[in-house]
């Protein structure tokens, strides 16, 4: 599906990716992860056609992103933020329609597939003429996935799409979220910094560093056979407090 | 491409005038007659148009027109057809570096630029210096050699005077006066600061009504300094062609109005607040026997007159701002460099005081409306522009990625996304100008085009706190009824969500 190969990216003298080799298998959940500022975001920020590389390929169904192509692949991608990015002066509904409404869609068919994904993202259809900031901040990101869906992409990005909202919150999305990938049948890229998450999505866990991939694998191929001391250490680094304190209790 | 729409808005702004001014001109042939922004330019200005009009023309007459230079500058043009001048002013300003110092010299100068001039009227209205006539008894001032004793007195000249080689920098030359203290502000306002004694020494003309009103004490010219000022009618020389008759009639006011005539006129006017159009018909029935018809308007007729000249001035000019100010923000806010560009042109442009501005139009587009349009214009770019591009340039980062990265083509994400919600800062600058806008075409009276300025000038000339109101409170309340008008359309334009946001701010 993406292909990456040799990718570099510099901000001015500081190099944010340096060598990136990747390749996207179609129809799977890959997760990117890693300590802030080690790129993972570039990376994804890069497929969406919002930065350019600075060197290499990224072939997307084998044909580079160019400024040509860029606007029809990107009818082929759903883009969720961390806040959601939702435009406030429009109602969810809007949002949610908006390049269909562009695209000159059939009422209809606008219609349908707007209710069809508030049913699949459990957002009540009373809420639709509601405006962004009169909803949660868990119910603005199922707008926001709603939105990216709208037009049903071959490919989702997500970009900490939980990040900012409280653990529980969050905890009963992850498992929506999970049941809605597992239903779709599509390409996810997501990035998050938390290892319990990528593990969850993840059928492939991307772990990267300043700037470069350190290991990709399943969560047990990371555990079992760590290419390097970093991939522990960043594991653990999760995993190690709440095992010692449930640890405690137990004892 | 944006120079282009300037001279398309340009162009149609023209010809709005044009048509305007060329249906009035199919009955009979139309005179412009101009006069100067002080009483006894306009009460002559008044006579000329009345003599014209009986011979049957349409006559327009320009009153107080800001400066010499204005009235000059459109006489040259064909903006105006006549004015009366004096030869002082023709001889030391107009014509400076010339030798037109005989009548056959000045003729001929005049002949050049396709101008031709009367015989004197009959009046020498020079310039003269005057001091409050009690200070001047406690000083024993008698002549301006005097005023070289006292050098802590304080001068208060008007703007020309202040400037022009025949006025105080000649004047502190010959005599050698060493006064420091000397402020430039208006002919009229100097009556009052030399009354309240917060001027002591004011240059005068020596056919003001308020010499005696305000018992100044005029000096004595010891040293001859101040040259003759003969009042003459000068005419284009295409009037000869145009309206034979009106020429001839020019001409048979030489030497019928002699110095206590003119004063006697000007008192009737700023001392009596007899009306110029008056005191003018009465001139010419007991002089030439000629009988004038003039209209003469109420203060409620006046007032529709220039509130419509005042709309028509702002609206103009704040629409073709608003259609060229939202593009040029947009490509402020979306091309960093040209960004820098049209915010750096627009500020300088904002810099430029209006009365100066007003006056660099009038080579380009004469003088009334159009420059007066094209200046308000151009005054009103800036807060348009700056605040489109603060707008712009201001929303969220994260919201313009997303609406890029959905697949909105530019133009449609400006549509729908941007512009909607930069509106309130839109909304805001429009006002701004708006508000500015209507107070600076209060000045564009003074190059003859009309509106609220016109009142509050007479005002100013003929001492008259009601005139000046006329014009001032008109001017203030139709700001606010704008500023009130752009905030219904804020409150209905508001989209919703943007809405409950201020809501959930309070």
């Amino acid at each position: 599906m993406i292909k990456l190969t040799g990718i570099h990216k510099h901000y001015h003298s500081h190099s944010a990716l340096s060598g990136i080799d990747l390749n996207f298998p179609e129809d799977q959940t890959t997760v990117l992860i890693g300590p802030s500022g080690c790129g993972k975001s570039t990376l994804l920020r890069l497929m969406a056609g919002l930065e350019t590389a600075d060197g290499g390929e990224l072939l997307i169904n084998g044909s580079p992103l160019t400024q040509s192509n860029l606007t029809a692949l990107r009818l082929r991608m759903g883009y969720v933020i961390q806040e959601g990015g939702l435009f406030p002066h429009l109602s969810i509904r809007d949002n949610v329609c908006i390049m269909a409404n562009h695209l000159g869609w059939d009422k209809d068919k606008t219609e349908h597939r707007l209710i069809e994904l508030a049913e699949m993202a459990h957002m009540p259809k009373s809420k639709l003429n509601h405006y962004p900031l009169e909803l949660s901040g868990g119910q603005r990101q199922r707008v926001s996935l709603m939105r990216a869906l709208m037009l049903d992409p071959d490919l989702l990005l997500l970009d900490e799409p939980l990040g900012a909202l409280d653990p529980m919150i969050r905890y009963d999305l992850q498992q929506e979220l999970k049941e809605i990938f597992a239903s779709l049948n599509k390409t996810v890229i997501m990035v998050t910094h938390d290892i319990a998450e990528a593990a969850y999505f993840g059928d492939t866990i991307v772990l990267m560093r300043a700037g470069q991939i350190v290991q990709t694998g399943s969560l047990s191929q990371l555990l079992q056979s760590p290419s390097d001391p970093f991939v522990l250490k960043f594991v653990n680094a999760q995993r190690e407090p709440m095992q010692l304190l449930t640890a405690s209790f137990s004892q | 491409m944006n120079l282009k729409f300037l001279n398309t808005v340009i162009l149609i702004v023209a010809c709005a005038f044009a048509s305007n001014t060329l249906a009035q001109v199919t009955e009979t042939e139309e005179i412009t007659v101009a006069s100067k922004k002080f009483t006894e330019s306009v009460i002559l200005g008044e006579i000329l148009s009345q003599l014209i009009r009986t011979k049957g023309h349409h006559v327009i007459h320009k009153k107080e027109l800001g400066g010499t230079r204005v009235l000059w500058d459109a006489l040259i043009a064909g903006e105006i057809d006549t004015y009366v001048e004096y030869t002082g002013t023709l001889e030391q300003e107009l014509f400076a570096g010339q030798d037109v110092h005989t009548d056959e010299l000045l003729n001929h100068a005049l002949a050049k630029l396709d101008l031709q001039k009367t015989a004197p009227l009959g009046f020498n209205n020079t310039y003269a210096i005057g001091v409050n006539s009690e200070l001047g008894k406690r000083l024993g001032l008698e002549s301006i050699s005097d005023l070289k004793n006292h050098p802590e007195l304080i001068f208060g000249f008007g703007s020309e005077f202040m400037n022009r080689a025949d006025g105080w920098p000649g004047l502190k030359q010959r005599y050698q006066l060493p006064q420091q203290n000397v402020r430039g502000l208006d002919h009229d306002l100097a009556y009052r600061g030399l009354a309240s004694n917060s001027l002591h020494v004011m240059d005068l003309y020596t056919t003001d009504a308020e010499i005696a009103y305000y018992q100044i004490k005029v000096l004595k010219d010891d040293l001859n300094y101040f040259p003759e000022y003969q009042a003459i009618i000068v005419y284009r020389s295409d009037l000869k062609q145009r309206a034979a008759n009106v020429v001839k009639s020019l001409h048979l006011l030489s030497g019928t109005i002699n110095a206590d005539r003119m004063l006697t006129m000007n008192a009737r006017v700023k001392l009596a607040r007899e009306s110029e159009s008056v005191v003018a018909a009465d001139y010419l029935d007991n002089t030439l026997n000629v009988k004038s018809t003039f209209v003469s308007q109420s203060l409620w007729q006046q007032f529709v007159v220039y509130s419509y000249e005042h709309l028509v001035l702002v609206m103009l000019s704040l629409s073709a701002a608003i259609l060229l100010a939202i593009p040029l923000g947009i490509i402020a806010a979306h091309r960093p460099k040209a960004g820098h560009v049209i915010l750096g042109v627009t500020a300088i442009i904002q810099t430029i005081p209006s009365l100066a501005l007003f006056v660099f139009m009038i080579p380009l587009l004469g003088i009334g409306g159009p420059p007066a349009i094209i200046a308000l214009f151009l005054y009103s770019l800036l807060p348009i522009v700056r605040n489109t591009h603060a707008g712009l340039s201001n929303i969220a980062v994260e919201i313009q990625e997303s609406a890029t990265v959905i697949g909105l083509s530019n133009f449609a994400r400006l549509r729908l996304i941007e512009l909607p919600l930069s509106m309130p800062s839109i909304l805001a600058g429009i006002k701004t100008s708006a508000v500015i806008n209507i107070g600076t075409a209060t000045l564009a009276a003074l190059i003859g085009a009309g509106g609220y300025g016109q009142p509050i000038l007479t005002g100013i000339r003929l001492d008259d706190t009601e005139l000046i109101l006329l014009g001032a409170v008109p001017a203030a309340v139709l700001a606010l009824l704008v500023q009130a008008l752009f905030e219904t359309i804020e409150r209905l334009l508001l989209p919703k969500g943007l809405r409950s946001l201020s809501a959930a701010k309070d």
